[in-house]
This record gives structure tokens, C-alpha cells and sequence, in this order.
């Protein structure tokens, strides 16, 4: 009876993560690739064929914009990992107790708060009559109110500060993990803070910074919100690009094709990241 | 670079002041937005014109505080209905994975497992137009089979939960797993010992363990659904939660309204999140 009782348990508990997975994650995936190698010929007919792939490599806004995106993601990904490794040590190994609690949940607060509002508070941190401009001014720097708004710089600043946090978290768990002595056994046998650095402390931390990367990377190639606002008229984003495809222009196959590529794209990423550190994705996401 | 290994003093504050620096960056745009919800002027930017609670209270144009804009509060409404949705399914489905990846051993368990974490890699705005292909080809095969509408498998507030559930589930169901692999399997024999039946043991004994974890995850389940913004953009019908009312608002040229809500949401999600960390703690 048991054994026919576990296996009805099994069944009933498979039954939703594999409705989830199915109706939700796989076939929508599937679907959004049927839709992508499909080429309208006339009224409701369509073809089969990659004309929308095609499409995307002769036309040099499609191709530039996808390759700006991914360029300035990395940027930004590098950028948060050198910006954030620091902070990460020094909540991690330089401070204890109340303080170490304190600092780590300021550095939550802001990820708890919509990206929209964060971006609204640079938006009026940096646009021609913000905060900056007027400081500026008001200090006697300049003698007009300067636009630090709708340029790559302004989207940059936002995407490293809407992903720190990812980054941060995974590495200060990591770091915690790191016991002092072997720090300590490191300048014992002669290394420098470099070194010790290089050989023990990195080492150590390399999962946490493969998942911050590959959370930030991510995170960054698919923002919308960022680059629409901060950027200007000439800054495209490419997940942009696809909401004109599928809500202004009601292109749905190469929308769909532009969104498999974007998916590709972090895919490879993420696969290339796993094996450069020799990391699994289920040790590295699933903790 | 550890308390223990001395270190020259220009470092240390070299070091400290980065910190410091890093602190204020992080607190700087959140601040600002606080600030300027309580500006006298109809733009959020300076100059300083005076103290004023009308962003929140006003009732004469252009000073329409948050608490009279119907739009806003509509929205609200609208995310909370949205958030209530995702976390329920969200923290149900995470219960069933969590026993499932914990309790049983079974033929492609670590592939499902991969598979679960997959929401994780997707980018949010790729989930949404992914469900939004697939709902209108199921809409349109359905709609052509039957003559019937099926209206609700368009954009609409049933594709903003599927979709923000597609990968809040994820983080439910890693969650709660946690919670559940370090508990003692022992306490649920010795309750079956004792003549509970299965189902008893797991609701008297494992369900109120797993509380503080069930707690914690719809908790987050509803931060995220609140907050979430580009996979909601791609499912949204005519109906819209507080983020894409904000986003609409937003580019049509801000007034310090937008700042109240921003406050109200800061002080709101601060507080649930610092609330659900001390129950995590607590029970620890």
C-alpha cells in the first residue's frame, strides 16, 4: 500500500511544477520560435523560412543595436563586479556583528524598492534643472545648468545601480564563507595583500562572482526601463527594439525572432560563464 | 586585508571612505525622490519652493495629491489584486517542489531541477512576449475551433499573473527547499510512531516548521509582483498595476505626485522587507 501511496504522492506533487514548466516555460518557448522561422506571405498564411534572421543581420540598426546592448552589458556587468568585490570584502571580513548586519541591509533597502523609482531618482538627480546641474552651479563650476541626462554614461550609472545588489549578495555569502586563517596562513607564508588576494580570496569567491555576473549580465541585457529613460533619442536598447516590434508595429515574427536572439545571447553567456569557472547552474543559482 | 594583518593607515581610510562613498551613491537617488515629494512646485527638480503635504493630501489641480488621484490608487489596487494572485499560486506550487526535490528520489530529477531554475536565466521581457505568443495562438486556435472569445487568454490582468508567476515560483520553490532540507526527518516519524497519519504528520509537524519559509517567500512573491516591470509591460491589457501607471505618468513629464508614491512605496517596502527578514531570524 505505501508504495502505491508514495507514487500517487509523487504524481500529485510532479502535477504542478510540471504544468508550470510546460504550460509556461517550454511550450511558450517553442511557440515563440515556430513564430520566429514563420514568414507572413498574405492574410493568416504563412510560410516557413528564416527570413525574419535574416532580416536582422542585412539590416545594420538591428545588428548594431543588438551588439550595443550586449557590449554595454558587459561593461556594465565588469563595472559592478569591480565596484561592488570591495564593498562585498569589507562587509564580509571587515566588520562584525550589528554593524556587518547593518551595512548588508543597506544594501538591500534599495533592492526591495521598484527599478522605477530608482530610476526616477537619478532621472531627477541628473537632467538639465536636477540636483547635479544646480550643485554644480550653486558652487560655482559652471555658469549654465549642464544635461548629464540622455546620454551612455547616465545608462551605465543606472544599470550598475540597479544590479549591485546582485552582485554584492552572492559575494559577501561567499566571501563570510572564507575562514580568516587562510588569509592569515597566506601573509604568514610570505604573500602580499595582492597575491593572497589572487591565490586565495578570488578563488574562494569565484562562485559568487560567476552568479553576480551572470544575475547582473542578465539583468542589463534585458532592462527596458534604464536605457528608455535615461538614455536618450539615440541610445536604442535592444529589448527596446523588440517592444516596437511587438506593441508599436505589430511585427510579431521578427519580434519573436529578435527576442530568440536576446535569449541566445544570455544563454551563451551564462553556459560560457559555467564552464570558464567550472561551475554548475544548479550550484551557482540554486542556493 | 583582514582585522588580524595590520595595515597602513592611508589604506585603511582610503578604504573607508570608498565604503562610505559607495553608501551614499546607493542612498542618494532614493533620497532625493523622498525629498521631492514634499516640494511646493508642480516640477520635481529645485529650486526649493517650500514645505507642502499636498502631493499626498491636495484636492485642487495641479496639486492633486496621491490620496486623490483616482488613477493612482486604481492602480494600487490593481497590483494588489495582481501581487495577492502570484504569491498564493507561487507559495502553493513552491510547498509541492520543495517536498518533491526534497522527499523523492526519481528518474530526471536533476534535469527538472535545471529546468525550474531556468525562469532565473530568462530575461523578463522574453518570459512575457513568450507567453504572449503562446496564449494568442492558443486564443486563435481556440477561437477557430469553437466560434467562441476567449478574451481572457489576450493581454490582460490573467497573462500579467501567469507570467510574473512563471518565475517568482522559482524563487518560492528555493525558498522553502531550504527551509525543508534542514529539517528532521525524525520529528515526522515520531509523530507517525505516535499513530498520526501521513497527511497528519506533515500538516501538525512539517507544515508549522515550514511557516517562517512560507511566510518569507509569499512576503517576497508579493515585493516582486509589485515591483515587477518588464515582463508585466509585455502582458499588460487594459487594465495597468501601479509600475506601468507610474512608467505612463512618467514619460508624459513628472509632477512631485510620482515622488509621494515613490515615498509611500520606499517606506512600504522597506518595512515588509526588513518584517519578513526578523521572521526569518527569529525562527532561526
Amino acid at each position: 500500500m505505501s508504495r502505491d501511496a508514495s507514487r500517487l504522492g509523487l504524481l500529485l506533487l510532479l502535477a504542478p511544477l510540471l504544468l508550470w514548466l510546460f504550460l509556461l516555460i517550454i511550450l511558450p518557448h517553442i511557440g515563440l520560435f515556430v513564430v520566429s522561422v514563420s514568414e507572413k506571405v498574405g492574410v493568416r498564411e504563412y510560410e516557413i523560412g528564416f527570413g525574419n534572421y535574416a532580416a536582422f543581420f542585412t539590416e545594420p540598426l538591428y545588428w548594431r543595436t543588438f551588439a550595443r546592448t550586449a557590449i554595454m552589458s558587459m561593461l556594465a556587468t565588469a563595472l559592478t563586479l569591480i565596484l561592488g568585490f570591495p564593498i562585498a570584502y569589507y562587509i564580509a571580513k571587515l566588520t562584525k556583528g550589528r554593524t556587518k548586519t547593518t551595512l548588508f541591509l543597506m544594501c538591500m533597502i534599495p533592492f526591495w524598492v521598484s527599478e522605477l523609482v530608482r530610476t526616477y531618482g537619478w532621472m531627477i538627480l541628473l537632467r538639465e534643472t536636477g540636483v547635479f546641474s544646480n550643485f554644480l552651479q550653486y558652487v560655482g563650476l559652471t555658469s549654465g545648468p549642464i544635461e548629464f541626462l540622455y546620454n551612455d554614461a547616465a545608462i551605465m550609472v543606472g544599470l550598475v545601480y540597479t544590479s549591485i545588489l546582485f552582485m554584492v549578495v552572492p559575494l559577501v555569502t561567499t566571501l563570510d564563507s572564507l575562514d580568516d586563517s587562510l588569509i592569515e596562513a597566506g601573509y604568514d607564508l610570505g604573500g602580499t595583500s595582492l597575491s593572497v588576494m589572487r591565490e586565495i580570496v578570488i578563488p574562494h569567491a569565484m562562485p559568487g562572482i560567476v552568479s553576480g555576473c551572470i544575475v547582473v549580465f542578465m539583468l542589463s541585457l534585458g532592462n527596458y526601463l534604464t536605457p528608455i529613460l535615461l538614455g536618450g533619442k539615440d541610445s536604442l536598447w535592444f529589448t527596446g527594439m523588440i517592444y516596437t516590434q511587438f506593441i508599436t508595429r505589430f511585427n510579431w515574427e521578427l519580434g519573436s525572432a529578435f527576442g530568440f536572439l536576446l535569449l541566445a545571447l544570455s544563454s551563451a553567456m551564462v553556459f560560457f560563464g559555467l564552464k570558464l569557472s567550472r561551475q554548475s547552474l544548479s550550484n551557482t543559482m540554486g542556493r | 586585508m583582514i582585522p588580524t594583518v595590520p595595515q597602513s593607515n592611508i589604506t585603511k581610510w582610503c578604504y573607508r571612505a570608498y565604503v562610505v562613498a559607495f553608501f551614499i551613491y546607493l542612498a542618494l537617488p532614493l533620497s532625493v525622490v523622498c525629498v521631492f515629494a514634499f516640494n511646493n512646485s508642480v516640477f520635481p527638480s529645485l529650486p526649493w519652493e517650500g514645505f507642502t503635504l499636498a502631493w499626498f493630501f491636495g484636492t485642487d489641480a495641479p496639486f492633486i495629491g496621491v490620496f486623490n488621484e483616482r488613477s493612482i490608487l486604481r492602480a494600487i489596487g490593481t497590483s494588489a489584486f495582481v501581487a495577492v494572485w502570484v504569491a498564493g499560486l507561487a507559495v502553493a506550487v513552491g510547498i509541492c517542489n520543495a517536498f518533491l526535490f526534497v522527499r523523492h528520489e526519481f528518474r530526471g530529477k536533476a534535469l527538472l531541477y535545471m529546468l525550474m531554475l531556468l525562469p532565473l536565466i530568462i530575461p523578463g521581457v522574453i518570459l512575457g512576449i513568450s507567453i504572449l505568443v503562446f496564449s494568442s495562438s492558443v486564443a486563435n486556435t481556440l477561437e477557430d475551433a469553437t466560434g467562441l472569445w476567449f478574451d481572457s487568454l489576450r493581454p490582460g490582468l490573467l497573462l500579467v499573473i501567469l507570467g510574473q508567476f512563471s518565475f517568482i515560483a522559482t524563487f518560492a520553490t528555493l525558498v522553502i527547499s531550504a527551509r525543508l532540507q534542514k529539517f528532521d526527518p525524525s520529528l515526522e516519524e515520531a509523530a507517525l510512531n505516535l499513530g498520526a497519519s501521513q497527511w497528519g504528520a506533515i500538516r501538525q509537524i512539517t507544515l508549522p516548521f515550514l511557516f517562517p519559509a512560507i511566510v518569507a517567500s509569499a512576503i517576497v512573491s508579493v515585493l516582486m509582483s509589485f515591483e515587477n516591470f518588464n515582463t508585466t509591460l509585455m502582458l499588460v491589457g487594459s487594465e495597468s498595476p501601479l509600475t506601468i501607471t507610474m512608467f505612463d505618468k512618467l514619460k508624459q513629464g513628472s509632477t512631485p505626485v510620482l515622488n509621494a508614491v515613490s515615498l509611500l512605496l520606499i517606506v512600504v517596502s522597506a518595512a515588509i522587507g526588513l518584517i519578513s527578514l526578523l521572521f526569518q531570524n527569529a525562527k532561526r
